[in-house]
């Protein structure tokens, strides 16, 4: 077991720690000269010059041109909320257990549910208010079908508040899921890609 | 004979003016652009290629916005402070050749408004008087950062024109006129006989001096944005906002020809290579006030008349002493 005794042990000078040796300041008129020609002659200034003109010339640039261009989204952000469907058959894979109503803790989500003509249970309305969502991520990761989860859609703007709420938005086009066009899901939980190529073995000293 | 003259120079005053508003903007384009890829950043991109209508969108913003006047503000005055910088800062191109003399359909053009015999004198003077821009115009407009930066171009005002003109002081000695076409005929020998390898003092003091004068970054404490917003801009809106601007790009500018004039040979013998050199030459110097603005800090009022009368001024004074002792033997 670990001993306090290292964490107790207040004397700083003991710990390995040094103190900067500072120059002192100068004092005399002469002093102060000397120090302004040294410091004129080493010619930091032109240092700065260089800095910036290496950085001109490598044309090493960094910008984004937003609208244009966009930097991927990792895939466990948590932005707007996809209703999934089952691939290939397209149905709900909702069931309406309301766990996410139930646990949503800005109480944002509010469901409806009925027996449809199979008797099965059937979700008749679904809303998220994505002005109150605070994305903590709560209703994906209870949601017991993987039905609701977090997408990457970041960009929301809109005229109304009431296009926040629109189910028919969130969830996946029936046509798309039968046809199998939805890809994989790789969303809120998933392994960020290229994942593989960062792992380091676990050494083995022992 | 009078007649042709007269027009001549109309002429060549338009010319001047026109060229160099544009130049002012284009100045603005090239400032963010150099700064930008300083910074590893693009600038802009969105307005037209590579962001090159950005001036004409500057423009029209300048031109449309509105004009505002503070209550309290002191009017005429407020109203005539930009107008005396960009006038200056166009009326110091008079005395500057900006090409040396061409021929054009039999006709020689000498690209200078009024070669007067006291050229620099009369550069220097106009240029001093621009002050008065940002002077009265934070001290008319009731706002206690442009007070501050008053009492900032005041401090700067006093301290480096004194290096200005001292620094010159040598280079007149040696050349004996105060004419900017003498200066350039006297260096018209060849790399060899440019002043700065005679007078290298006097050409980093006015070189330092310059960016005291057009108030560019080293020296930029009249309107440093992060101290005193903008400065004696900071109440002024839309074209009377322009205007100050287009006078320091312009004036950045002409004080980059000077430079180039005094002490690196200006346009040499005046054949079409020489002309081009000038321009390039100028344009090495424009490009340096944004060079320094990409790489160094501001420095406080304080240390700046420290730096000017401490150690700019005794060494242009030596510089003098120096000049005339060697002048003499």
């Amino acid at each position: 077991m670990m001993s306090l005794e290292q964490f107790e042990n207040r004397n700083v000078s003991e710990n390995g720690y040094y103190k900067v040796d500072i120059e002192s300041y100068p004092e005399t008129g002469w002093e102060k000269a000397k120090q302004v020609f040294s410091r004129t002659i080493r010619g930091e200034l032109f240092v700065g010059l260089w800095v910036v003109m290496r950085e001109m010339l490598k044309f090493d640039i960094h910008t984004v041109q937003y609208p244009k261009e966009k930097l991927p989204v990792g895939p466990r952000y948590r932005a707007v909320h996809e209703m999934q469907r089952l691939w290939e058959s397209g149905t709900e894979r909702c069931i309406g257990c309301g766990l996410c109503e139930k646990i949503c803790i800005s109480d944002c989500i509010r469901m409806d549910t009925r027996i449809d003509e199979n008797s099965r249970k059937e979700v008749s309305e679904y809303t998220i208010n994505l002005g109150r969502c605070i994305f903590c991520g709560y209703c994906a990761e209870v949601c017991p079908e993987l039905a609701i989860v977090h997408g990457g859609r970041y960009e929301n703007t809109s005229e109304q508040r009431a296009h926040f709420t629109d189910y028919e938005d969130m969830l996946t086009p029936f046509d798309m899921a039968v046809k199998g066009q939805v890809p994989e899901y790789p969303g809120f939980g998933a392994v960020t890609p290229h994942e593989d190529e960062r792992v380091k073995s676990t050494p083995l000293a022992y | 004979m009078e007649t042709a003259y007269f027009i001549e120079t109309i002429i060549k005053i338009v010319v001047i003016l026109l060229v160099f508003s544009a130049l002012a903007g284009f100045g603005t384009y090239f400032e963010r652009k150099i700064l930008a890829f300083m910074q590893r950043r693009l600038g802009p991109m969105n307005v037209g290629p590579f962001g090159v209508l950005q001036i004409a969108a500057d423009g029209i913003k300048l031109f449309t916005k509105e004009d505002i006047v503070p209550t309290n503000a002191v009017g005429p005055i407020f109203k005539i402070a930009p107008v005396i910088t960009a006038a200056t800062a166009f009326m110091a191109a008079a005395a500057i050749p900006f090409l040396p003399q061409f021929t054009i359909f039999g006709y020689t053009v000498h690209p200078i408004v009024a070669d007067v015999n006291i050229g620099i004198l009369y550069i220097l003077g106009v240029m001093a008087v621009g002050f008065y821009g940002p002077l009265l115009g934070s001290l008319a407009s009731s706002n206690k950062f442009a007070l501050l930066s008053a009492a900032r171009a005041a401090a700067v005002f006093i301290s480096y024109e004194v290096i200005t003109g001292l620094a010159l002081l040598g280079p007149l000695m040696m050349v004996g006129s105060f004419s900017l076409i003498d200066f350039n005929n006297y260096q018209a020998g060849g790399m060899g006989d440019w002043i700065i390898w005679s007078q290298p003092v006097a050409f980093v003091l006015f070189w330092i001096a310059a960016f005291a004068e057009t108030g560019r970054t080293p020296f930029h404490l009249v309107a440093n944005d992060h101290e005193i917003i903008d400065g004696f801009g900071t109440e002024y809106s839309g074209m009377r906002w322009g205007l100050f601007f287009i006078g320091e790009y312009a004036n950045m500018f002409f004080i980059s020809f000077v430079i180039v004039l005094l002490f690196l040979g200006g346009f040499g013998d005046g054949s079409v290579f020489g002309a081009l050199m000038f321009l390039l030459k100028m344009s090495f110097f424009f490009f340096f006030f944004l060079w320094t603005r990409a790489a160094w800090p501001d420095i406080r009022p304080d240390q700046l008349m420290w730096l000017c009368w401490k150690v700019l001024m005794p060494l242009a004074v030596l510089n003098v002493v120096v000049t005339g002792f060697v002048m003499m033997f």
